[in-house]
């Protein structure tokens, strides 16, 4: 954005651009001056208690939080509820439709589709968290450090942003791993982040920048507080919000790209077990045998879910004037 | 003192209005009665929270609903009941017999209109004139509320006017269709000290010049003893005293009253500790039993911690919700 | 204004430079272009520094990005794998993905504000809930998923339509595709104009409004929805550029030949000029939409002067 554009201009251009999870971004954004804004860190705290208080009673928070945890337990060991070998094929079962103690069918090699989807939430949830965490990481000091120093800093970063906004994000995808040989998790992780923390930078540098403008942290700095302190005490609690609520809500966006992308043949690779890669490899039958289609994409469309709705929940209850 | 009864403009009586909210019940306004009559001005002074806002909103219709809610009491305007009247009569009263002046005129105009479309949306909605016709008649309406080269400045946006311009604006908004009542609901609070005057100056003779009635509300006391013929000063949703505007600048009839009086700073008693009314405003989702003011009442009784005091007649034109109005009235010399 | 593009336009060269350069570093740098050209017949040594030399390919990678610049601004973006010209390509991909990406946009629009309208005016209410899980689901059912799910049901079980677009793609064949390609951005459309909408609801221009005895319909439509939509339609022009480089996904599903479907050859085939070509209109097409967004911005919001 350019730096001589009024606020309102920058909030509403940051929502336009943020090109994965823009329905949150839409409304953290606070203009100085105009939202209940002054929040010291006191009441930042009780942002929070206020905030679990409510999370707490929201059905959609818990029951995606809870689905949420049970793909995290299978993520780690899917031994728990699947016993089978995910790799086994038995080609005389070759697209046949479930049958006792293989509910969901077998896939074109005759692989048991249900030990498939249960073994791919590994991939899912590992790109998901490593991505955002990364994003997240890179995102917020990158964004932080332009919105509290701001001159030739937040140039040079809204120039780099707007340089890694300009391309499109699955094609970026298909030429950066095209070439990638490795069949590891790594490669679609590192691409996440190395395009998607712009989004997470933006926000933090405007949550930051507006939070500098408030009176306590000026009143902060007359008295002498240095730069450090400024940031980790004052700024840094009420930046972290907005931050939260779109890394949450982009985790679920990244898993649905990383299986667009395998889908695409340019993401996970087998051996790898991945939604996306099953997904691909049903599509061309899904006339005779829609099974093997959608028990994959069900899971991922579950799992996508889940941290979506996570992520809205933990945004109405961080901002109280959408109540 | 006439004695033939002059019809009121505006009976409200017993209004109720609550908010139901995830947090309760909010009592907004807990059985307000008051009159205005035609070319008279009735100042309602509280503190934020006191429902001085909410009773203004409920006579104009413009409730929030829901969380907010008129649950009992009748609002007679012009011999009509307003509650019992359809949506669209309704309507057709508000902008056109009553009008409404906000605190922020720039949040008050719509950010993305030129003032002139404002203004002329009045005589295109209600008088049903063209397009064209209705800017003149903005036009005409600026240069009456004093905005200097009003026919060149007709299609800015309200962005582009300074705050005194702006609640001018406001002004000539609701004095439009020269309406019969005019609820203004701080009209100068968020202005410079220096333009407050001259706004508060045209608001009255404005209401003069077309001999209309005026709810003016305010919690600055300083505002209402030029302007206003009568006070209503309300507390937790109730009036706790009505007067006359010089006998209760004389004499408050309420502890509440007093205090509100004791606190404003004075020339004469320079050097002596201000007074302030100790505690907070009680909260209106439970509002303490008996009178509503006893915990920061300094007179407060026994019978204030159970009793509501009803609003006794106080001498003439004058009313108080204190049980011990006489005691007050008396200590006031 | 006229300042304002100019300042804007020469803003845009460095991002314009930069992502191209981007993407010209990934196509050449990473890949083998020679190789590929050979498929997996080893080149001859001599055969294939030769060719590296006609290309360019022995210069330092800046220099080659600058030939190819050069090139690109004399109309010359090179030759796609089966011999064409890529501009050949283009003529032929580019008003197909345009059509579609117009479809696509006219869905999003239409249906997206209708419903987030009608949702955020009934905030908390029953058709607000539905609409809301509506978005929730469209946002986490990936296109590819609800791509091929929708042709299934629609295109072959039941037949409403062809399941797949012919060459000259008209428009009628790409009713469904638009549809899928919009699912996303119209749940988005969806919720920022329903957030929109109530957040300007409780606004105190509004209430003025309804106190000056306007009927209902004209709050809503000239004061509510006038200012509600502003952030909504500079999303949906953001979202032109987007939409053309995601159709890659739903041209695959529906066999489009458009731009995704050029590309997705191109990347396969590891045919750089028509990666790297196709990707640098694309770019700009995405930065000339933002300035367009920037700028309607102004018309749209008074308050907003550039100087």
């Amino acid at each position: 954005m350019p730096d001589h554009v009024p606020d309102e201009a920058i909030t509403h251009g940051d929502g336009g651009a943020a090109a994965l999870a823009i329905g949150a971004a839409e409304s953290l954004e606070r203009t100085p001056g105009t939202g209940p804004g002054g929040a010291p860190t006191g009441r930042a705290r009780s942002l929070w208690r206020d905030a679990w208080h409510d999370l707490r009673r929201n059905p959609v928070f818990v029951v995606s939080a809870l689905i949420i945890l049970f793909l995290v337990v299978i993520a780690i060991r899917p031994q728990l509820i699947a016993d089978g070998n995910p790799y086994r094929a038995d080609l005389a079962k070759a697209q046949a439709g479930p049958e006792p103690g293989h509910p969901f069918g077998f896939d074109t090699q005759g692989r048991d589709v249900y030990t498939r989807v249960v073994y791919g939430a590994r991939a899912s949830i590992t790109v998901g968290v490593c991505a955002t965490a990364g994003v997240a990481l890179l995102g917020s000091l990158l964004g932080g450090l332009a919105g509290f120093f701001g001159g030739w800093w937040d140039t040079l970063l809204s120039r780099l942003a707007d340089i890694f906004f300009g391309i499109p994000v699955i094609l970026g995808g298909l030429v950066f791993l095209s070439v990638v040989t490795s069949s590891t998790v790594w490669p679609v992780i590192g691409f996440i982040v190395l395009l998607g923390w712009p989004q997470i930078a933006r926000i933090a540098r405007g949550a930051v920048f507006t939070a500098k403008q408030n009176d306590y942290v000026q009143a902060a700095r007359a008295l002498g507080a240095g730069n450090g302190r400024m940031l980790l005490r004052h700024i840094a609690p009420n930046a972290v919000a907005p931050v939260i609520v779109v890394a949450t809500i982009a985790l679920g966006t990244y898993i649905s790209l990383e299986a667009t992308l395998s889908y695409l043949g340019a993401g996970l690779k087998p051996p790898t077990v991945s939604w996306g890669i099953d997904i691909s490899a049903a599509s061309t039958s899904i006339r005779n045998a829609p099974h093997m289609l959608l028990w994959p994409a069900g899971a991922l469309s579950v799992t996508v879910l889940a941290f979506i709705m996570l992520g809205d929940a933990v945004r109405d209850a961080l901002d109280p004037k959408l109540r | 003192m006439t004695t033939t009864p002059e019809p009121k403009l505006l009976d409200v009586r017993d209004l109720k209005v609550e908010f139901r909210t995830r947090d309760g019940i909010a009592k907004a306004v807990n059985g307000v009665t008051y009159q205005v009559a035609a070319g008279q001005t009735l100042a309602v002074l509280g503190e934020s929270g006191s429902g001085k806002s909410v009773t203004a909103q409920a006579v104009m219709g413009i409730l929030d609903t829901p969380p907010g809610f008129v649950t009992g009491g009748e609002i007679f305007f012009q011999g009509r009941d307003l509650l019992t009247l359809g949506r669209e009569e309704r309507r057709k009263v508000r902008g056109a017999k009553m009008a409404m002046i906000f605190q922020d005129a720039l949040s008050s105009l719509n950010p993305v209109l030129s003032v002139g479309a404002q203004l002329g949306e009045m005589y295109q909605v209600h008088r049903g004139l063209s397009r064209k016709a209705a800017r003149g008649k903005a036009v005409e309406l600026m240069e009456r509320v004093g905005i200097p080269a009003a026919a060149a400045r007709v299609g800015d946006f309200p962005h582009q006017f300074s705050g005194g311009m702006r609640q001018r604006i406001m002004i000539a908004m609701a004095l439009a269709l020269e309406p019969e009542l005019i609820i203004a609901d701080e009209p100068t609070t968020a202005l410079d000290v220096t333009v407050q005057a001259q706004v508060m100056d045209l608001l009255a003779q404005l209401q003069r010049e077309f001999h209309m009635g005026l709810i003016l509300i305010t919690h600055d006391l300083g505002v209402v003893a030029d302007v206003a013929d009568t006070i209503a000063v309300m507390y937790a949703g109730r009036i706790v005293e009505t007067a006359p505007v010089h006998q209760l600048y004389r004499a408050p009839a309420h502890p509440y009253t007093r205090g509100l009086l004791d606190s404003i700073p004075r020339l004469d008693q320079k050097g002596r500790t201000l007074y302030a009314i100790k505690g907070l405003p009680p909260n209106l989702t439970a509002i303490p039993p008996g009178c509503p003011f006893n915990p920061r009442c300094p007179l407060a009784q026994d019978v204030c911690r159970t009793d509501l005091p009803p609003l006794y007649e106080a001498g003439p034109g004058r009313a108080s919700a204190c049980h011990f109005w006489k005691e007050t009235l008396g200590g006031a010399r | 204004m006229g300042r304002y593009v100019i300042r804007r336009l020469l803003q845009m060269v460095p991002v314009f430079i930069g992502s191209t350069f981007l993407i010209f570093f990934m196509v050449y740098a990473l890949g083998d272009p020679v190789a590929a050209m050979f498929g997996d017949r080893a080149p001859d040594p001599a055969t294939a520094a030769q060719i590296r030399a006609d290309l360019y390919l022995d210069q330092p990678l800046w220099k080659q990005y600058l030939h190819y610049m050069g090139q690109i601004f004399q109309g010359n973006f090179g030759t796609a794998f089966n011999g064409q010209p890529v501009t050949e390509l283009m003529a032929a991909a580019f008003p197909v993905t345009l059509r579609l990406t117009l479809v696509a946009i006219l869905i999003e629009m239409i249906a997206g504000i209708l419903l987030g309208v009608f949702s955020g005016l009934r905030r908390g209410r029953a058709v607000d809930t539905s609409v809301l899980v509506f978005t929730l689901v469209v946002v986490s059912v990936p296109t590819f998923v609800s791509g091929y799910v929708l042709q299934f049901l629609l295109g072959v079980k039941w037949g409403w339509v062809k399941p797949a677009v012919s060459i000259d793609a008209p428009l009628g064949e790409l009713l469904l595709p638009g549809v899928v390609l919009a699912l996303v951005s119209l749940a988005y459309v969806t919720r920022l104009t329903r957030t929109s909408i109530a957040e300007n609801a409780r606004a105190d221009y509004v209430r003025t409004a309804i106190a000056k005895g306007l009927p209902r319909h004209r709050v809503i439509t000239r004061h509510l929805l006038r200012n509600s939509l502003i952030p909504v339609v500079t999303f949906i022009g953001t979202d032109i550029g987007a939409l053309m480089g995601g159709a890659i996904v739903t041209e695959r599903i529906f066999n489009i030949h458009g731009v995704g479907f050029q590309l997705y050859q191109g990347i396969l085939r590891q045919n750089s000029p028509t990666v790297v070509g196709f990707v640098t209109i694309l770019v700009l097409v995405f930065l000339f939409a933002n300035l367009i967004v920037d700028l309607l911005y102004a018309v749209l919001d008074p308050r907003i002067r550039y100087a």
